[in-house]
């Protein structure tokens, strides 16, 4: 028999493949990933819960079944962790925020009573930047995770964690939520996977939201059929989001089978290269237009002129809305309830000030401001009216490009991993890392982040992006698939970026990250 | 400050004729109106009213994170359906607007409301006054929204949120659907402004129980109103109304919930006449919401308000525009019931009743009621004789409604069917009518078990006759001589004799075919 960290190493159509013969079970499965997590999550900080009971009753459950004969799903019985914006019935979730510290919630997300509906063990819930606010998952309530390949640097974020736990094989596969990047940079700056669905392709029912036109849930995975294989489970309408498409979910598994790129129009979006672009991810990136346009595709270079202005409009919106959305946290009916200071028989209004005071951290307390300001009478039009204005012209480029792409292409953002602390005094710096990954999110069409390969410099790994026009969603698999392969080539080994990463011990954190 | 020293202070006011020799009222009406849709505006959660506190709710109406609005598409067409029968335009395309404000009782701290794309706008609603003429007042806009919970405020003496002890938050009314329906200003009606409030809100009323969107009751909040009133100097004696309707409008105030017929007059009376005196001492109206208490019949300050008031109105990113399209906006004007005032024209035609008769009727609430008895088989005149006669008085005795007696329109057409028969007489008919509310029965089963019947054996009527002729000789010799209208007497002995179970008509046939 395999022995137990082997089985974490695998990839989830391997796990899928042999709980499927008899090989190993879902128990021994889901126990080596909780072994593994109770080792290193101390060092990563990638789960803000584990679920170790509610993760073995489902592995024990599916194997029951499938001794029984019964006909299971495809990832029946392999190990999901999930990021800690879903909520999970009976499983506190916080969105990384001191607000919703010990909150329980009376429902799941529908993408979790897909996950269920797919027998798949829930390990436990991932860090993130509070209320998805961030790309480092610096600003968690509960502290950063941690990156794999040098626990010095950043995960990404927002969905960091989740990116962290899928670089340090405690799951093989996360739900991650994607707003202007949280899915695609953390991939990225940990040598992982991750898809960011077209807008209202997965449900948002039960995701705690940031800003609702912006956020997309989607999968986060080692491999691009990985990713295919969950987005499936969790993707197709949901009547109980208005948003969602009502359309099946488009090929995507079919689509990472491919290998084929002869004759495929690939764009690459001038805006989104050069200047701004670290010289190892630049380099990485060229190097697979070069694999690209030797396998057959057609590599045409577009203009999208707008994008120059994307950074500035999303900005605009994301705080408008999540200043609205955020409204709710006001310590009457759930989360943190701080009464003020010196006060005799506070009123309503001063409890809510006092506990939305101490519940939220500084990075989303100055988007409710922006968002506020942005939203107010006399500043509407001049601010999220442009910015509605700017998403329009953004959508329209994207429109033009995809008249003489199939897909486009660009690095998924300008650096690799920073330094954990090197950005958090300078927002606008921090912000700069999604320029390449919020236009696709303005424009609601799907985009996916692929490692390929690491930066010279720092010995980073370092992510190139494929976006699709809405609804394609399959043809960045497509892309994608193929790319991984030509790469996995190139690399030897098991094809995985992550063969370069170091293997994460306990105590190997920095003094100076510390 | 202290909303309770503030509402210990009455404050001045002018009378109303007076105050209408120096100004011109200006109203603008909002009524809130609670649809009767079985669940809410943007969830599955039922909407029946007076369930246990907080057992109505789900994730979606409590405002939990992650929860998402789907939207009732039943009280979409009712709120299409208001808007064709208040002769509005309906949009084609439009979107729900988030209203931004903190309230302990609104679990999003925003309101899912509309704002500059309401589901109709530009209409009207002819209303009629008691002198018999109709006044147009013209809509701005209807639009959909949903409720609040509610706060109940325990401890301190006002019943407001300043000064309670704790709140009680019900959350059972969040998400109910609502429909706000927003008046043009009301101008041009002079002293009669708030008599054009009540009627236009009696009106409303009529026009939303005919539209079966609502339960339509004030009293349990199913409607709403908030007016608005505010003063302007008049334009002089002889002053055209062109002339009038260019003066500049006044600061308004806008007096909440005022929730009967009764307080929508009387609190624009009252308004009318508390502005005039502040504007005649040279001071200014402040632009404020008024509390209304009917005990006292006056207003009181709320608080402040100002067109600054900065909701952050923002379109819902979480719901999807609301296109109807033309082909199902005809459809559902299809199923506009006929507008009440045209029904109740109608209605007087067919049944030959005087305005003053048809007044009654109206004011009695019997319009449907009488339709059903006449549709039943009962004369109009037998019908409105019943339900605004004896059985009003009687339902204004028990305090209930004249619907709730116990007694049909089946049974009135019964009982009119035997006075027509000639088996009842008035007075045996009003018997009957006592049995049927003691619960005796059917008019039938009560008339047969008392023994009730006018006599039909003309020889018992004919010896009683002759019985009474005998009697009154000179009365007798009276009628001989022609003074028919002396048989009067006759029949009032006649009737005794027969103890009352005679047909008089028959009795006064009988007599003069003897003396004549």
């Amino acid at each position: 028999m395999t022995t137990a960290p082997d089985l974490t190493h695998l990839t989830a159509v391997q796990m899928a493949d042999g709980l499927a013969s008899g090989e190993f079970t879902s128990v021994e499965l889901t126990q080596a990933h909780l072994d593994r997590i109770t080792a290193l999550n101390p060092v990563l900080n990638a789960f803000l819960q584990v679920d170790i009971d509610g993760a073995l009753a489902t592995a024990a459950d599916v194997d029951a079944r499938r001794a029984a004969g019964e006909e299971l799903p495809r990832l029946a019985g392999v190990p999901i962790a999930v990021k800690d914006i879903a909520c999970t019935q009976g499983i506190p979730t916080t969105a990384g925020s001191r607000t919703l510290e010990g909150w329980i919630p009376p429902y799941d997300a529908t993408i979790v009573t897909r996950l269920k509906d797919a027998r798949m063990p829930i390990l436990g819930k991932t860090n993130m930047d509070e209320f998805a606010m961030g790309s480092s998952t610096e600003h968690s309530a509960f502290g950063p995770t941690r990156n794999p390949w040098n626990l010095d640097r950043i995960p990404g974020g927002s969905g960091g964690g989740s990116s962290a736990a899928v670089a340090a094989f405690l799951a093989p596969l996360a739900i991650g939520s994607d707003t202007g990047g949280s899915i695609r940079q953390p991939g990225a700056v940990t040598g992982t996977v991750g898809a960011k669905p077209t807008y209202g392709g997965v449900s948002r029912y039960g995701v705690i939201a940031l800003a609702s036109s912006l956020d997309q849930i989607g999968p986060c995975a080692r491999t691009v059929t990985d990713a295919a294989l969950l987005h499936e489970v969790i993707g197709g309408h949901d009547p109980m989001d208005s948003t969602s498409i009502d359309a099946p979910v488009p090929p995507v598994v079919e689509a990472s089978a491919n290998r084929d790129l002869t004759g495929l129009r690939i764009g690459i979006v001038t805006e989104l290269t050069g200047e701004g672009y670290q010289d190892g991810v630049q380099a990485r990136f060229d190097e697979s237009v070069q694999l690209l346009r030797d396998a057959g595709a057609e590599i045409v270079e577009v203009s999208c002129p707008h994008f120059r202005y994307a950074m500035a409009a999303y900005y605009l919106i994301l705080p408008s809305e999540a200043s609205s959305n955020l409204a709710r946290y006001d310590a009457m009916r759930y989360g943190l309830r701080v009464a003020p200071e010196g006060v005799e028989s506070p009123s309503a209004e001063q409890v809510m000030a006092s506990s939305r005071d101490a519940g939220f951290g500084d990075e989303v307390k100055r988007r409710i401001i922006l968002g506020t300001y942005a939203l107010s009478s006399g500043y509407y039009d001049a601010y999220y009216g442009q910015a509605q204005k700017v998403r329009t012209l953004i959508a329209r480029d994207f429109e033009a490009a995809f008249e003489q792409a199939d897909v486009l292409i660009s690095p998924t953002a300008p650096t690799t991993a920073f330094k954990i602390g090197d950005k958090l005094e300078d927002p606008m710096a921090m912000y700069l890392n999604d320029i390449a990954t919020i236009p696709a999110n303005l424009a609601g069409i799907p985009g996916l982040s692929l490692p390929s390969g690491v930066a010279d410099e720092d010995g980073l790994p370092v992510g190139i992006q494929i976006l699709a026009p809405a609804t394609q969603d399959q043809r960045m698999y497509a892309v994608g698939a193929a790319l991984e392969a030509l790469l996995a080539q190139q690399w030897g080994g098991s094809g995985s970026v992550l063969d370069r990463a170091p293997e994460v011990t306990t105590g190997a954190v920095s003094e100076e990250a510390k | 400050m202290s909303t309770q020293a503030r509402s210990a202070h009455s404050e001045d006011v002018v009378g109303y004729d007076e105050a209408l020799t120096r100004y011109d009222p200006v109203l603008g009406l909002e009524v809130h109106v609670e649809l009767n849709t079985a669940t809410k505006m943007f969830c599955g959660c039922a909407t029946g009213f007076g369930a246990d506190p907080n057992t109505q709710v789900c994730p979606v109406c409590l405002g939990l994170p992650g929860a998402l609005p789907v939207v009732n598409a039943t009280a979409v067409e009712s709120a299409i359906r208001i808007g064709l029968a208040l002769n509005c335009q309906i949009a084609d395309w439009c979107r729900f607007a988030r209203k931004n404000y903190f309230y302990p009782d609104m679990p999003k701290n925003f309101q899912t409301s509309q704002y500059d794309e309401p589901i109709a706008f530009d209409g009207y609603l002819d209303v009629d006054l008691d002198d018999g003429t109709t006044f147009r007042v013209e809509i701005e806009r209807a639009h959909m929204e949903e409720d609040t919970g509610k706060s109940t405020h325990v401890g301190g003496a006002t019943g407001r949120i300043h000064g309670a002890e704790y709140s009680l938050v019900d959350f059972n009314r969040a998400g109910i659907p609502l429909i706000e329906i927003v008046t043009k200003p009301i101008t041009g009606a002079g002293e009669r402004a708030p008599e054009v409030a009540r009627a236009y809100v009696s009106a409303l009323r009529d026009l939303l129980k005919a539209l079966a969107v609502s339960e339509v009751r004030m009293e349990q909040g199913n409607v709403r109103c908030d007016a608005n009133v505010s003063l302007r100097a008049k334009a002089g004696d002889g002053a055209t109304s062109a002339e009038q309707l260019a003066v500049p409008l006044g600061t308004r105030t806008e007096t909440k919930n005022v929730n009967s017929l009764r307080s929508v007059e009387r609190a624009a009376r009252y308004e009318i006449c508390r502005h005039a005196a502040v504007l005649d001492s040279g001071a200014s109206i402040l632009q404020e919401t008024r509390h209304w208490h009917e005990d006292t019949g006056v207003t009181t300050s709320g608080r402040p308000k100002s067109d600054a008031d900065d909701y952050r109105y923002f379109p819902e990113p979480d719901l999807v525009p609301v296109a109807p399209t033309r082909e199902r906006v005809e459809e559902l004007r299809a199923t506009l019931p006929e507008p009440p005032a045209q029904r109740r024209k109608r209605l007087q035609g067919e049944w030959g009743y005087s305005d003053l008769e048809m007044r009654d009727v109206l004011n009695a609430g019997a319009v449907e009621v009488i339709e059903e008895t006449v549709a039943a088989g009962a004369t109009p005149a037998a019908a409105r004789k019943w339900w605004t006669g004896d059985l009003a008085r009687r339902a204004n005795e028990a305090g209930t409604a004249v619907t709730d007696l116990g007694v049909t329109p089946a049974h009135i057409a019964e009982l009119d069917g035997l006075v027509r028969d000639g088996r009842l007489n008035d007075s045996m008919a009003r018997q009957v009518m006592e049995g049927v509310l003691a619960g005796e029965g059917t008019p039938m089963e009560v008339a047969d078990a008392r023994g009730l019947e006018l006599v039909q054996d003309d020889g018992a009527l004919e010896a009683a006759v002759d019985k009474v002729i005998e009697a009154n000789p000179d009365v007798a010799d009276k009628i001989r001589d022609g003074k028919v209208q002396a048989a009067g007497a006759l029949i009032g002995q006649v009737m005794k004799e027969m103890r009352g179970q005679a047909d008089a008509a028959k009795a006064r046939e009988l007599i003069l075919a003897k003396l004549t």
